[in-house]
């Protein structure tokens, strides 16, 4: 797939301060019977949206930008997850931790995994919850994350390969074709 | 003197085809296999920019995930699973992959058909779009889940970019009590170490109570390692493996499988060795285990008592608790022992083997379903279902009051028809708890096969040991 080229995003954020958000609760099993990548978003968290609470149905927060409390993605490999996260306007989830298949599956679809200190995660949460017109800067050239008046800022780590293939367009695929004749030679000598 | 490794970096590194500096490694992948669920969108992709599967020989199909386990000789009722299906079938006639479709003596989930059919061998990559692959570490493989993006790779290329993981070592050590197997050895490791606690690592389990297992019961260890967050896990091969891999139908044959014995005699790891990590258990602390909360490291022995937020130092450690226990109708300081449930799901890549159906029906034998209970059998191919049959296992169970289903994924992950209601119990030998897993509300209790026996004719969570006088 060919992703949209990433370097700033600024947005207010949505809160969601659970831990160990799974898969199966991202977009649930029942969902996954599509055979195209498109229209995931309405099904995204959709047994939570079905309580009035849940803070997506509370028209105050809204934004490109999901923050979520640690292991977020943990558990199946479906990639349906990150594309419902990206088809309901998400660009970048900011989490203390993720699970790896999920933040794989993320990045090959240019929407950022930013992984922060639990600290800065916890003061985050607290501080969109309170303000829902907060906004996230989210520099990915840098790999720093700030927010105006909390005076921090922060450098999230990324893999530097995954960070030029976000910055310029690139996909896994196209790298690997590169060395064609190298698998070639790999497969003669098995 | 040549370097000490261990198992996984023997394997990882023979298939580094090359990587460039700061880059992830292009990892020569052995065995793809794929199912309906997380492939479509893929050849989608390839059909777009006219691409072809590099090598069809190493790549495996089968229908698992969301095919009906009731009436699979017809055609599928619901639309979009027909549909999902169908363009499996399309994608594998295009593209000339082999495949094990419904109806095919070879179907099944596709954990359980690579081990039973031979495709899964000592110091391969294997790699599929599900995040239970690590079962195949059990033959000493490097085998995990991947996202649909790079099933398109691997479809594509036969490589994958991989950073290389840590390792993990897991020791278990000492002789298991009776009425403890493989199920409660991984639902206990999980407790210990947490959903998330082995998240960047590859484990590789090792010890003396891992050496006298069966297959069976090393694939259920290695099934649910991810559900610590790790990549993977393995075990390295040894008799019983070999024995156990022996004429199947695609091993090599005759002096074909004495030639790969002696390449796979050189996998095990280096004495010696060192590991990033190293977690040691006692299989003497090992009871049979049961789930209360709403992730796999959420378990207690069966005799023990759900923790209290009192116990939990943490906030949000402490958060977890309430919200899982509301969710799933329990209170801190219960006990889960002689909790009534409603339903028992036998099956899932994690216990569906033919081993897993012997051990519960040699308890079942001559017993009956408590009358509320609703029990499912679903074998985890058609193999199984063969052997079942053709050992009688089917009649005991039938006898005992479950019902017997055709092969698939089922109620495990509750995308077919085959859900758990709102609100209810069920008692499972799958690898999931999650919120919502078996259908929206469903409560699930993972347990091992045994426990699932004595709570299906008690109905209520039941001490197999006791019950069945272990």
């Amino acid at each position: 797939m060919n992703i949209n080229i990433i370097t700033i995003i600024e947005s207010t954020a949505v809160p969601l301060p659970i831990e160990n958000i799974d898969t199966d609760k991202i977009i649930p099993a029942r969902f996954l019977k599509a055979t195209t990548r498109e229209n995931f978003g309405k099904n995204l968290f959709i047994d939570w949206r079905q309580k009035p609470e849940f803070i997506f149905n509370n028209p105050k927060f809204k934004g490109e930008i999901l923050v979520a409390g640690r292991n977020f993605g943990c558990g199946s490999s479906r990639e349906h997850a990150a594309w419902a996260l990206s088809d309901y306007g998400f660009k970048a989830v900011v989490s203390s931790f993720f699970a790896d298949i999920f933040r794989g599956n993320a990045l090959n679809n240019g929407l950022l995994p930013i992984q922060v200190s639990q600290q800065f995660l916890d003061a985050l949460l607290l501080k969109i919850t309170k303000d829902p017109s907060t906004k996230i800067n989210i520099n990915l050239e840098k790999e720093t994350i700030s927010v105006p008046n909390m005076k921090k800022e922060e450098h999230f780590p990324i893999d530097p390969y995954k960070k030029i293939c976000l910055m310029n367009g690139y996909n896994d695929i196209d790298y690997i074709l590169s060395m064609k004749d190298t698998i070639i030679q790999f497969e003669k000598k098995i | 003197m040549k370097k000490r490794q261990t198992i996984f970096e023997k394997i990882w590194e023979s298939h580094v085809v090359t990587q460039k500096k700061d880059y992830p490694a292009i990892l020569y992948i052995d065995t793809h296999f794929i199912h309906e669920v997380t492939s479509p969108q893929a050849f989608a992709s390839m059909k777009g920019k006219n691409r072809i599967v590099w090598n069809t020989n190493r790549t495996w199909a089968t229908a698992d995930h969301n095919v009906p386990t009731k009436n699979q000789h017809l055609v599928i009722r619901d639309l979009l699973s027909r549909h999902q299906v169908k363009m499996l079938t399309r994608n594998c006639q295009e593209f000339g992959i082999r495949l094990y479709g419904l109806g095919h003596p070879f179907q099944g989930i596709v954990h359980i058909i690579g081990p039973e059919l031979g495709i899964t061998q000592p110091g391969m990559t294997i790699v599929c779009g599900d995040s239970h692959t690590s079962t195949h570490g059990a033959f000493g493989t490097i085998a995990f889940g991947i996202g649909t993006s790079e099933v398109e790779e691997v479809l594509t290329t036969q490589c994958l970019l991989q950073n290389k993981p840590k390792t993990m070592r897991i020791e278990i050590n000492g002789k298991l009590s009776s009425g403890v197997v493989a199920k409660d050895i991984i639902l206990y490791i999980i407790s210990k170490l947490t959903s998330s606690g082995a998240t960047g690592y590859f484990i590789e389990y090792a010890g003396s109570t891992i050496s006298s297992l069966s297959m069976e019961g090393r694939m259920t260890i290695c099934n649910m390692s991810i559900e610590m967050g790790a990549r993977g896990g393995m075990i390295a091969p040894d008799e019983i493996t070999y024995k156990y891999m022996k004429g199947r139908e695609f091993m090599p044959k005759g002096k074909d499988f004495e030639k790969a014995k002696k390449y796979w005699k050189t996998l095990p790891s280096d004495p010696g060795v060192k590991y990033d990590r190293v977690e040691k258990f006692q299989a003497e602390d090992v009871e049979p285990m049961v789930t209360y909360g709403t992730n796999p490291g959420m378990g207690i022995p069966i005799s023990g008592k759900i923790p209290t937020t009192k116990q939990l130092f943490n906030v949000s450690d402490q958060m977890q608790l309430k919200k899982s226990l509301i969710y799933m109708g329990l209170e801190e300081g219960q006990t889960m022992k002689n909790k009534k449930v409603d339903y028992v799901f036998f099956g899932s890549c994690t216990n569906s083997r033919i081993e897993d159906f012997r051990m519960a029906a040699k308890f079942l034998k001559g017993k009956k379903k408590a009358p509320h209970i609703q029990a499912y059998l679903v074998p985890g191919s058609k193999q199984v279902e063969k052997q079942a049959k053709a050992e009688k296992l089917d009649k005991i169970f039938a006898e005992a009051g479950f019902e017997l289903r055709g092969p698939g994924c089922s109620a495990c992950l509750g995308m077919n028809e085959d859900k758990i209601p709102a609100g209810k119990y069920c008692v499972s030998t799958s690898n999931r708890n999650f919120e919502g897993r078996q259908g929206p509300g469903a409560r699930t209790i993972l347990v091992s096969p045994l426990t699932a026996a004595a709570t299906a004719i008690t109905g209520k969570i039941t001490d197999p040991r006791e019950f069945f006088k272990l």
